[in-house]
């Protein structure tokens, strides 16, 4: 078996994919051919409107068939309620053996994807996480064909890489007009930035926009052109509001959290690169959240100024925007209605595209213009490699989400996680599942002390900053050694040989694969 | 040591361990452990529980463990809280000392 960069054993095929090994990011997989997108040319409609009466005739006059791919975006998150209407109307149509393949897969209940699965309606997933009833379905064997999990920056380069094939996009919208402008930022399900939606409209065969909310034509703001939309469908409700989430994102109390937050503020300020026109992306966790806040009191002490914030926005970072301390905000998603909101009321908050935050392959991205990235992570090992997507147990916890793209981007990629998380060490000898290799890994910020990875780009310039300080620097061996002492030895969890999700890599190799929990 | 009536101690609180300890005469000891790490530390919590057991001399007992992910010193705490309150004893703090 061939073993990969970060010393995993992969297969050379799993069933019909043919596994590219991660060879490591001085090795990353050129890539020079013609962008593939099945958009096709197509006269206006002689009606002048698109709208369509129900999902099942838009579907129908989609021509979705059995064995086609679908996609969603999950700007709504938890309170999506457009992924399961779609999937009803196509169940209600008899359409099988169709090929998942939303941005992300939200936990919907009610229905279930796992119903969808069971009945043939889905029988392949390709996303950037399968959290919730699906995750632990599919990791317990639920799926003949294996996931295929890719990071946000990995996506649209599948996409345009011919290796996702979107034919019909089904686009949640919190207001459309009948010709099919479409944005989430207004409405009273509006979810902000719609930046995962925009590959999917660009790129896929044809595009369906669902909203609630009908607008008189033009819709402004346009988030999505009409020159891209074949057909718009008014339901009932497209979300939640409390779901999409609401009001801004609290504050945590637990002291520990508040404690990493603050040393991840403190290592910042203690860079070099902490002056004028300085980039960051904190992320929308606890120890975030909390983290930007923090951040926010350095910037204020020092008189420094951010030049942009980048990815996810939270409340708190419109916050820090409103207070002059940040120029620009370049959201590819709105974590909170405040974010959501705030797109539309200034014009230095914008709405980006996932492929520009992301997308190594797009002549650019503006990952790659990062200062500091903040990465939560389940475990780190002592190699650095982060995991983010299985729990100790074996079970599904997150989504690889833009994680990993993050850190190799960001001139100072910033782990940050507690050593012990109830029973559990997150420090370890080896991550159960790498989805971020640990050499675009350049430090660990933990209650217990800070390591830094000598084997980072900035390793020494990293070191000179941090001596200068009195923070806390240990080995991350000393860090794994802790948390054992504290847990005790975990057994290690038993796999069966069968594959249930690929992992792949921002550049489409394979970085690591999750094989079926053995119960 | 004989266990005179059931007992409990702790909470089912995250970090935490809920020990509920019957007497169990004639049948010697029956341990059951429900855990959210039972994979990973399973057979670490039986032993616990067991040693704990033998330090107090008790060869008949049902003990019913729920735990949240408690750590060892946790557990043990736990259950000789559980025993002293079921044999109706207070814990002897001299081995605590030495």
């Amino acid at each position: 078996m061939p073993v990969n960069a970060v010393g995993r054993e992969l297969p050379e095929r799993i069933g019909n994919y043919l596994v590219k090994p991660y060879q490591g990011t001085n090795a990353l997989e050129p890539t020079s051919k013609k962008v593939v997108s099945n958009r096709v040319l197509t006269l206006r409609p002689a009606s002048g409107s698109k709208v369509v009466d129900t999902l099942e005739q838009a579907i129908q006059a989609t021509g979705l068939k059995n064995g086609m791919t679908i996609s969603f975006h999950h700007s709504f998150r938890e309170g999506d309620l457009v992924v399961g209407q779609v999937l009803t109307a196509i169940r209600n149509l008899g359409i099988k053996n169709l090929r998942f393949a939303p941005s992300a897969v939200v936990n919907i209940k009610n229905p279930s994807i796992v119903d969808f699965v069971r009945d043939g309606t889905i029988t392949r997933i390709e996303a950037s996480g399968i959290r919730g009833e699906l995750g632990d379905a599919v990791i317990d064997g639920l799926m003949e064909e294996p996931v295929i999990l890719r990071t946000h920056g990995a996506r649209p380069r599948a996409i345009e890489a011919g290796e996702l094939e979107i034919d019909v996009a089904f686009i949640g919208a919190s207001a459309a007009d009948e010709y099919g402008n479409a944005t989430g930022q207004i409405g009273p399900n509006a979810c902000g930035a719609l930046g995962y939606s925009f590959i999917d409209v660009t790129t896929a065969g044809k595009v369906v926009i669902i909203t609630d909310n009908m607008v008189d034509y033009p819709c402004v703001p346009a988030s999505i052109s009409q020159q891209y939309v074949d057909y718009v469908v008014v339901v009932e409700q497209i979300g939640i509001p409390e779901k999409i989430g609401a009001g801004a994102t609290r504050m945590t109390r637990n002291p520990r959290d508040l404690m990493i937050a603050q040393r991840i503020a403190d290592v910042i300020a203690a860079s070099r690169l902490f002056k004028n026109n300085f980039s960051f992306q904190t992320g929308a966790g606890s120890i975030s959240i909390a983290c930007t806040n923090y951040l926010a009191d350095r910037m204020e002490e020092r008189g420094i100024k951010a030049s942009f914030a980048l990815g996810g926005i939270t409340a708190n970072i419109v916050e820090m925007f409103n207070k002059g301390l940040v120029r620009v905000l370049e959201g590819s998603q709105s974590f909170d209605a405040v974010a959501a909101r705030a797109i539309a009321e200034h014009p230095n908050i914008l709405e980006i595209d996932n492929a520009v935050y992301s997308n190594m392959y797009g002549k650019g991205c503006m990952l790659d213009k990062l200062n500091f990235g903040v990465l939560t992570a389940l475990e780190i090992d002592v190699d650095f490699n982060l995991n983010i997507l299985t729990g100790s147990s074996g079970e599904m916890m997150g989504g690889l989400g833009g994680g990993p793209d993050v850190a190799s981007g960001a001139d100072i990629s910033i782990a940050a996680l507690p050593i012990v998380r109830g029973r559990t060490p997150s420090v370890v000898n080896k991550v159960f599942t790498i989805c971020t290799p640990g050499e675009t890994v350049a430090m660990v910020v933990t209650e217990a002390g800070i390591a830094l990875n000598p084997r980072h780009k900035h390793y020494e310039m990293l070191r000179e900053d941090m001596e200068k300080t009195d923070l806390k620097i240990v080995s991350i061996e000393s860090l794994r050694q802790l948390a054992e002492s504290f847990t005790g030895k975990p057994k290690q969890i038993e796999c069966t040989d069968k594959i249930v999700c690929i992992v792949e890599y921002r550049d489409g190799t394979v970085i690591d694969v999750i094989r079926q929990i053995k119960r | 040591m004989q266990l005179k009536h059931p007992a409990v101690a702790g909470t089912l609180e995250s970090s935490d361990v809920q020990v509920t300890i019957h007497p169990n005469n004639g049948m010697g000891l029956d341990i059951r452990i429900e855990s959210i790490v039972k994979a990973q530390f399973g057979d670490a919590i039986l032993e616990t529980v067991e040693e704990v057991l033998a330090s107090f001399g008790i060869a008949e007992a049902l003990v019913r463990i729920n735990d949240k992910g408690a750590l060892d010193w946790v557990i043990r705490a736990r259950m000789q809280a559980a025993i002293c309150r079921g044999a109706d004893c207070s814990f002897d703090w001299k081995g605590e000392d030495a």
